[in-house]
């Protein structure tokens, strides 16, 4: 979180302003005029740590560490309303996705429930081609909610015994082809 | 019609009850969904999470295969609708993007040209087979009943063409054309919170407890809806809902495709209506019988 | 040839000599075929840079002169009348551009250096192939065509008026008066608009040197500079203006109506009477009514005809037709105004689908005292609002929609905060971005404002919804916000939301400015010749524009551009004559072959077709040397003057000779 005191230019970090500007679409976050439509529009504008226009303003001005371990961009649904409104049509939505790689790139994601949702996600991919959701969720629960379990039992009975929730994964064939390409995408590197 | 079928993972498991309804409804109303073989996931908006460039990757894959048949993709997920189409405009404005992706794609022995369209099923029910078409087809009109229609985030937002962004009413239409009554309800593009329902748990069960409030509010006797997580996010977890919020929420919420079923005349259980968390209410089944 | 070329090489300060060598260009320019005598100097287009030219000339030392300095656009005019004063035809001058196309454009000075070279080389070259070409003169007629009549027209039309010269004002509504008789007060003085507007209406429908056409529409426009011929539709009123005295029973008995029956206040909202029969407002000018034949009972179902039973004038004429009237004109002004950004293609604002939901000019005329309300500010039940939202930037700064500013939205918005503290017990909640008062007065007007309890939260509305989440919130209109300064998100329910929508162009401006010959920008304004030294010019001589159709703009600058308008007017017809360009395009009658190619090619329709002769034929005056039709008449046939082949084939080759 922000600290009471004056900040100094040396303290702010520049390049990161960069790095968000080389992103595609990313040279837009300079046209921002700060109207705040993003944050008024956001479902979970309210308890963010910051609101998405004040994370902008955060990487304008170099707040490197601030915006990459906020909860925002963790909290974002992905539902888009921000980036339909804007005036300025900056990818809005995008850009929280590139701040939660930098995030996860850059290790700031102590304690972040959705990083860990998200790694497992990936796991599953990788690993059948194809998500399945109850292997996600156990995953999930024991690296993440361990303590708190029990609290996911009523929905994974309710899904259950209506039939929703297969024990066994569905498998692609040719996971051999999707490994090549996510070999080859490793050695490109990200954009 | 026929058209390449991309399903998606929910399908296959949490929302089987939509896939179950597809099955019998689908070539019911002359589509024919030939399903793409050998898929892999498309990423959702977990993986965009961790890794761009791979994220778009296996979804590309998925456009590869397609693209050979020449037809249209269709999903039944707002998720990979979104996912599959931002995967296509990325790969026609960002030209070092395209270089990548076509190189990861020659790995695996596949290339993409950018020429498939990947539409969302409810665009094929309203824009080929038609409100009209659907309305002959309805052997069984849903008089009275009272349909809150619920398109969610991802299948409006970001602008693809196919519906108000902010106040869609493609299904509207639908629900009217079988005979069923849409009611008011403002929150019909409005977020359930999605993921964030297994990670902040409470922020997302108030997203839902505005939708189902509102729902009530308009004195629906359902929620019809199209995409596999806001299914799951008001029916598995709106008992939860009830819980934190001493509300007592008892709404079923179903697929757009049920909705249609049941017009065709097809036995609930067939259309997987079995499979609700909150099963379909008393006053839905007398509204239907009398139909 | 025995021509006698002098080149003249200006440093313009460091500008040119700190990125080109003029010692060198010099030495080459004095080895160049036909080059006579070469000089330098400091700022050729001082007086004693011009000396010199004149000095050599006189001297008979030269006969065709090349400058190397910046751009035509800059100093062509100068350079020429140089030449025209020592007697030298001004066409056997060229500028040789080593400033903006070639110094201020180099890093390294070698490389600068060899293209100032190439470049006067190139006009060297193309120098000694110039011919003299006559000077072209039109006359200007003095009469003025003014189209619109906002306060933009009103004001021009009357200076040329007083000016003691002829003025043709064309409005396509039934009343002069503009957006101005719409509005109650004007910002930041507070004046009553239709007050100190309605002098001026008088003025002009009184003034002996102006003829007032109003529901009247441009049809056509034909000709050039000085001498355009107008085609004006006048719409049929259904009402005999010579007749009329305005007495006003004919819609006092009206039984029919242009508001829906069952309406509410908002849907009802009106200055004049809402009769199908009407005058816009009371002031009108010519305070003569008209008949809306899409709402009137005799037009559409064949029956009523009160009006024309209860005048007693015999004014209603039911038969009366579309007439058109032709004239022709000098010059023309375009001032039609703009119009106000319909927000119903915004659905997060609810204007059109949630009662309540108003645009800022649907709130001026409930505000007018004249108006249906006898400007109360109510609801659309009728009752009295207990909280009221102004929205700042609808419609504006946005890229969905219209990407500029539309300027005077701020202003209105805290004028609007005023009148609704000043005649109401309501709340008033004022949400913006930013808050834009520039003028004279203006913030002054916002310091007085921030006096007077309005509650300001900087953040752009996100949604303006009926969806309640608490009891509070029952009934009301909420409108969801970021408030910026603070750093929260906030839920403000209000009774009534005023959207600040912004500004336009009028409706039918791309067909109008199609007409007069002038182009229109992306924003939908009309582009004007130079943003900051010509805003009331355009490309096209003889066409002027002021106030909104060239750029939101608020009254006072409207009022001085109209000013600035009917000035250049004025200079145009005090003149008399007008010179217009000689390097225009001249067909060969010989070698025309007829075909016509050219005809359809011309952007300023300058090619007619002479069928008896069977060959194409340009008229000069349009004619703006292009060179389209030059360069696609398969016969080889036209040539351009000034622009000839071998003038550029030898420009070429001097180009290519370094």
């Amino acid at each position: 979180m922000l600290e009471k005191d004056v900040v100094y230019e040396s303290t702010l970090d520049h390049d990161f302003l960069d790095e968000i500007y080389a992103l595609p679409g990313g040279q837009e976050i300079k046209k921002c005029i700060q109207c705040g439509t993003c944050s008024g529009s956001c479902p979970v504008g309210s308890v963010m740590d910051y609101a998405p226009r004040k994370i902008f303003s955060l990487i304008r001005a170099g707040f490197r560490d601030e915006v990459l371990s906020s909860n925002t961009i963790w909290f974002c649904a992905s539902c888009y309303t921000c980036a339909v409104r804007c005036p300025k049509e900056i990818k809005i939505t995008d850009v929280m996705y590139a701040l939660k790689r930098l995030a996860v790139k850059e290790g700031k994601t102590r304690g972040r429930k959705a990083v860990v949702l998200s790694k497992n996600f990936v796991k599953m991919v990788n690993k059948y081609g194809r998500n399945h959701e109850t292997e996600l969720m156990t995953r999930y629960i024991l690296e993440a909610e361990l303590f708190n379990a029990f609290h996911f039992i009523p929905q994974g009975w309710r899904l259950f015994s209506n039939g929703r929730l297969p024990l066994k994964p569905h498998r692609m064939k040719n996971l051999d082809q999707l490994r090549r390409i996510l070999k080859k995408v490793d050695e490109l590197g990200e954009i | 019609m026929k058209y390449t079928y991309y399903p998606g993972c929910s399908v296959g498991a949490t929302a089987n009850l939509y896939q179950d309804s597809i099955n019998v409804v689908a070539p019911k109303v002359g589509v024919e969904l030939e399903e793409l073989q050998d898929w892999n996931c498309c990423g959702a908006t977990a993986y965009m999470s961790v890794k761009e460039l791979m994220s778009f990757a296996i979804s590309a894959r998925n456009l590869a295969l397609a693209e050979p048949f020449h037809r249209d993709v269709v999903t039944p997920c707002s998720a990979c609708y979104l996912v599959l189409n931002k995967t296509n405009h990325y790969f026609a404005e960002y030209p070092e993007l395209r270089k990548k992706l076509g190189k990861a794609l020659e790995a695996g022995g596949l290339s993409y040209s950018g020429n498939i369209r990947v539409r969302h099923l409810l665009d094929v029910f309203v824009n080929d087979v038609g409100p009209e078409r659907l309305s002959e087809l309805a052997t069984k009109k849903l008089a009275g009943l009272r349909v809150a229609p619920y398109y969610g985030c991802q299948i409006v937002r970001p602008e693809e063409g196919f519906d108000d962004p902010d106040e869609p009413e493609s299904m509207d239409r639908l629900i009217e054309a079988i005979g069923a009554t849409c009611v008011e309800y403002p929150m019909k593009a409005k977020c359930c919170g999605a993921s964030l329902m297994g990670t902040q748990e409470k922020l997302a069960l108030k997203l839902c407890r505005e939708l189902l409030a509102n729902a009530v509010r308009a004195d629906a006797h359902c929620i019809v809806t199209l995409c596999p997580l806001c299914q799951m996010n008001l029916d598995v977890y709106q008992p939860k809902v009830n819980g934190l919020f001493r509300t007592k929420f008892n709404i079923p919420v179903i697929y757009f495709t049920q909705l249609i079923g049941l017009s065709l005349g097809i036995p609930p259980r067939e259309l997987g209506l079995h499979r609700l968390a909150v099963k379909m209410t008393k006053q839905m089944k007398d509204v239907l019988k009398g139909a | 040839m025995s021509e006698r070329i002098g080149v003249y090489v200006c440093h313009c300060g460091t500008n040119i000599a700190g990125k080109v060598n003029i010692d060198e260009v010099v030495r080459f320019a004095e080895g160049l075929a036909g080059v006579e005598l070469v000089r330098d100097y400091k700022f050729m287009c001082s007086d004693p840079g011009q000396a010199m030219i004149q000095k050599d000339i006189e001297g008979d030392l030269i006969d065709r002169v090349v400058v190397a300095s910046c751009s035509p656009l800059m100093h062509e005019n100068t350079f020429r009348k140089v030449c025209e004063r020592c007697g030298v035809n001004p066409y056997l001058f060229t500028m040789a551009n080593i400033r903006e196309q070639c110094s201020w454009v180099h890093v390294d000075m070698g490389d600068s250096t060899a293209k100032a070279k190439a470049l006067i080389a190139a006009a060297v070259s193309r120098t000694k192939f110039l011919e003299p070409l006559p000077k072209r003169e039109v006359s200007i007629n003095p009469r003025t065509l003014v189209i619109g009549g906002g306060i933009a027209g009103i004001q021009a039309a009357l200076d040329l008026a007083e000016a003691g010269k002829e003025v043709v004002l064309v409005e396509r509504e039934p009343s002069i008066g503009g957006h101005m008789a719409k509005f109650d007060k004007t910002f930041p003085t507070l004046d009553c608009s239709a007050c100190i507007l309605t002098p001026r209406m008088v003025q002009v429908g009184q003034h002996p040197n102006i003829k007032l056409m109003t529901y009247a529409e441009l049809d056509e426009v034909n000709g050039y500079v000085g001498n355009f011929t107008v085609r004006v539709r006048n719409k049929a009123r259904y009402v005999d203006p010579e007749l009329c005295n305005g007495c006003g029973m004919c819609w006092e008995k009206c039984p029919g109506t242009r508001v829906p029956r069952k309406g509410n206040v908002h849907e009802k909202l009106s200055l004049g009477p809402t009769t199908s029969i009407y005058m816009p407002f009371m002031q009108a000018v010519p305070a003569v009514p008209v008949i809306d034949s899409g709402t009137c009972l005799y037009f559409q179902k064949g029956k009523c005809r009160v009006c024309e039973s209860v005048c007693e004038r015999t004014a209603i004429k039911y038969d009366m037709e579309d007439t058109f009237e032709e004239f022709e004109v000098g010059n023309i002004i375009i001032a039609t105004g703009f119009r106000t950004f319909d927000p119903r293609v915004i659905k997060r604002y609810g204007y059109g689908a949630l009662p309540n939901v108003m645009t800022s000019l649907d709130f001026e005329i409930m505000n007018c005292a004249a108006g249906s309300t006898s400007g109360a500010i109510l609801m659309a039940d009728g009752s009295e609002p207990k909280s009221i939202g102004i929205v700042h930037c609808v419609g504006s700064r946005d890229k969905h929609y219209n990407e500029h500013c539309s300027r005077v939205c701020c202003m209105y918005a805290l004028k609007y905060a005023h009148l609704i503290k000043e005649k109401t017990n309501a709340e008033v909640f004022d949400f913006y971005i930013d808050m834009r008062c520039f003028g004279k007065g203006y913030e002054e007007f916002y310091d007085r404002l921030l006096g007077e309890d309005v509650r300001f939260v900087r953040g752009k509305v996100a949604e303006v919804s009926n969806v309640p989440v608490n009891v509070v919130e029952e009934g009301k209109l909420v409108i969801s916000v970021e408030d910026t300064l603070v750093g929260v998100v906030r839920r403000v329910p209000v009774d009534m939301v005023v959207l600040c929508t912004g500004l336009e162009s009028s409706v039918g401006l791309a067909e109008v400015a199609t007409m007069c010959n002038v182009s229109v920008g992306k924003d939908g304004f009309i582009i004007e010749k130079h943003p900051k030294l010509g805003p009331v010019s355009t490309a096209t001589d003889g066409v002027f524009i002021a106030g909104a159709c060239q750029s939101p703009k608020d009254i006072p600058d409207t009022v001085a551009q109209a000013s600035a308008a009917s000035s250049a007017v004025l200079s145009m017809i005090t003149r008399g004559m007008i010179e217009i360009e000689s390097a225009t395009a001249e067909i060969n009658e010989k070698k025309c072959s007829g075909c016509r190619i050219c005809n359809n090619l011309c952007p300023y329709l300058a090619i007619t077709f002479d069928r008896e002769k069977g060959v194409s034929v340009i008229n000069e005056a349009l004619c703006k040397g292009c060179g389209t039709c030059v360069a696609a008449c398969p016969s080889n046939a036209i040539k351009a003057k000034h622009f000839a082949n071998e003038q550029i084939f030898a420009e070429i080759e001097g180009l290519l000779s370094v």
